[in-house]
């Protein structure tokens, strides 16, 4: 499937995964990707910190739009843009655009916003959802990447406008839940890519919140990035100690060692992950999107033109029904 | 003899803290088998355990709804038990341990407003498993508690979420809402009311129905709710109460933990031992670039991609164990364990003190 056509799809699209799969990673690398497929794409991050900003090498994002990798020229890429929705911001926003601004401030300094938000909960999520329908309905980019809480969390952060739903009765909160649900069960408009690596317990928990997000949101799911899959070059399952014998090079007794246990090492490692990957495939009836174990500490600008490199094969290899 | 076995020896209560999916339940179940194992009688109590764990462990999620310790079949000279953090019923019970009558405490129960408080407010997870610690500490069965922590990005959240809660449920706004003395809540402060309706629009009126019965009904029992997170606190910061960091040897992850050690520093805490899991091992890498394109290649680029991984790791770790004694940090290499069962476990727990055997 045509890249330009798979971000076409809808034009939210948010990536959820347990902590430390490389979820944010994948919000970047996808955002790249579709601003290389033509799309402007704007990443919405909800907490400071994080890769995002070392990845394009562009300052914190805030909560201003930046732009975090400029388009145009020959090569047809259009912008990437990235900015920050935290829950309290969400919340002051609300507040404001509902002539509410006098008592913002009250709210805040008596704590009367924590009986507020526990009398409501999810009310937070709410409002972050509610300002990214916001820029989808203003159509502020082509595509709108969001970078959703940790799983576990995803599946009660998109549950909030539900739970709200029921608790509030009637008023503004109500509507806004209702838009959001809207929004949420357009497969056209909004889509979950789940991330995950290829370990026995991330597996396991994105198989958990791929049914949870399905059978308890009815949010449409696009294809699962499996990140971090350890590449194994040709000819690294030959006979090695063949291999030696036959070499000219004069190598040392304890180099040819380090050389047969790194290779034993990295093939063990890729079939542990070949296992997870099946079962995944398996267990899971959606498409799969692979990315490489990235052999760097500091991922930066170029390990994520590798990934995102990565995504635009297994893009291309996709079929219609599985976008 | 390394200062994570002392530990496992000598002190009553260990903390397990660190960032989400570094290990920590599975790191914490291992250190009370080791104990148990080394004698000691020894609860865990663990968090959302991973299906894979509670099976290891021999563990009846039926028999676990209950939030009471249960004990694993396990041959061992102490004794290993276990419990599934359960946060609501841990705070149900507290309300009960402070209610003045039955009646207050079902009133309190029922509470929509309340029931929020007790499944999803934040800081309650860690606010119950630091209760639920305190509650075993006192309990004659165990000389040693082991606690897995939920996973959370600020370290300082378990050791403030008591005292920021108790602090809300002790609410100053609602005093300001209702009259100190009488039996059920009536807004009096025509000021307030007024607030109170814009506070309504935002959420409507039956919300903030249930938000002031629950602040009138709790009135009177914030002090026993005071001193309880007083005792905890100090619990946490006794001298032999352990604090076990878990990590990966990933940077934004250690990055994460430097800055636990510093908060925890903050607050006279010191972190004993780190648990440093995942580690890739390192294979040596001497200068093999002479033999060029052959067919050794291959073998080449993977050996210099594992060094790449190894001096890497080394260079992030090095901020962490600066930070601790020597011997203090154990590494747990990546792909030798897989804890399917408790044999599995107990071979994790040595590598946790590898000088065996006790």
């Amino acid at each position: 499937m045509d890249p330009a056509r798979f971000f076409a799809a809808s034009r939210v699209l948010i990536v959820a995964g347990k902590g430390g799969v490389g979820k944010s990673t994948m919000s970047a690398a996808l955002a790249r990707t579709a601003a290389r497929a033509g799309m402007s794409t704007m990443l919405v991050r909800l907490t400071p910190g994080g890769p995002i900003s070392r990845l394009f090498a562009a300052p914190e994002l805030t909560g201003l739009d930046q732009t975090l990798h400029a388009g145009g020229g020959p090569s047809g890429d259009a912008d990437v843009r990235g900015r920050l929705v935290t829950p309290d911001e969400a919340l002051t926003q609300y507040l404001a655009d509902h002539g509410l601004a006098r008592i913002t401030r009250r709210l805040m300094s008596t704590g009367a916003i924590d009986v507020v938000t526990t009398a409501a909960p999810g009310i937070r999520d709410l409002l972050v959802l509610g300002r990214v329908k916001a820029f989808e309905a203003s159509r502020t980019a082509d595509l709108i990447v969001l970078d959703a809480p940790a799983a576990g969390h995803a599946v009660s952060f998109l549950q909030s406008p539900t739970g709200l739903r029921s608790a509030v009765g009637a008023g503004p909160i109500a509507t806004q839940a209702d838009d959001v649900l809207e929004m949420l069960a357009d497969p056209e408009r909004c889509r979950v890519m789940l991330v995950t690596l290829a370990e026995e317990t991330p597996v396991n928990e994105v198989i958990e919140t791929a049914f949870a997000l399905e059978e308890e949101i009815g949010v449409a799911l696009g294809p699962v990035i499996v990140n971090g899959l350890v590449p194994v070059p040709e000819g690294l399952a030959n006979d090695f100690d063949t291999l030696v014998a036959a070499s000219k090079a004069k190598i040392s007794a304890a180099d040819i060692a380090n050389l047969r246990d790194a290779a034993a090492f990295r093939l063990k490692w890729a079939a542990r992950q070949n296992e997870q990957v099946v079962r995944l495939s398996q267990s899971l009836p959606l498409s799969q999107l692979h990315t490489p174990y990235v052999f760097t500490t500091e991922p930066g600008p170029a390990e994520l033109e590798t990934l995102s490199n990565a995504l635009s094969p297994g893009i291309d290899a996709l079929s219609e029904g599985d976008a | 003899m390394t200062s994570l076995t002392t530990l496992l020896e000598q002190q009553t209560v260990i903390v397990c803290v660190g960032a989400g999916g570094v290990g920590k339940t599975t790191t914490a179940a291992a250190l009370a088998l080791e104990a148990a194992r080394r004698g000691r009688r020894v609860c865990v109590v663990t968090i959302d355990p991973a299906r894979r764990l509670s099976d290891a462990m021999g563990f009846d999620p039926d028999r676990a709804i209950g939030n009471e310790p249960q004990q694993i079949d396990f041959a061992a000279k102490g004794e290993l038990w276990a419990v599934m953090l359960d946060t609501s019923t841990t705070f149900d019970a507290l309300i009960r341990t402070y209610a003045p009558s039955e009646e207050q405490a079902q009133n309190i129960l029922a509470n929509d407003f309340f029931r929020n408080i007790a499944d999803s407010m934040s800081g309650a997870h860690e606010y119950m498993a630091m209760e639920k610690l305190y509650e075993l500490h006192n309990d004659e069965r165990f000389d040693l508690v082991v606690v897995d922590t939920p996973p959370t990005s600020n370290a300082i959240d378990f050791l403030e979420a008591p005292d920021r809660i108790t602090s809300f449920l002790d609410h100053r706004l609602y005093k300001i809402l209702v009259t100190p003395t009488g039996g059920l809540a009536r807004v009096v402060n025509f000021a307030a009311q007024g607030f109170l309706r814009t506070v309504a629009r935002i959420v409507s009126a039956s919300v903030v129905d249930d938000a002031i019965e629950f602040f009138a009904t709790f009135d009177g029992m914030e002090e026993g709710f005071r001193g309880r997170a007083v005792a905890v606190h100090d619990l946490l910061i006794a001298d032999d109460t352990a604090f076990v960091l878990v990590t990966v040897p990933r940077n934004d992850t250690v990055d994460d933990a430097a800055t636990f050690i510093k908060t925890l520093a903050d607050a006279d805490i010191a972190v004993d031992a780190i648990v440093v899991n995942r580690v890739h091992p390192s294979f040596g890498s001497e200068r093999l670039d002479g033999l060029g394109d052959g067919p050794l290649a291959p073998f080449i680029t993977v050996l210099h991609d594992s060094q790449t991984v190894a001096v890497g790791q080394d260079t992030v770790l090095a901020t962490l164990t600066n930070e601790v004694p020597a011997g203090a940090v154990v590494k747990i290499p990546f792909l030798d364990t897989d804890v399917h069962d408790l044999d599995g476990l107990a071979s994790l727990a040595q590598w946790l003190t590898p000088e065996g055997k006790p």
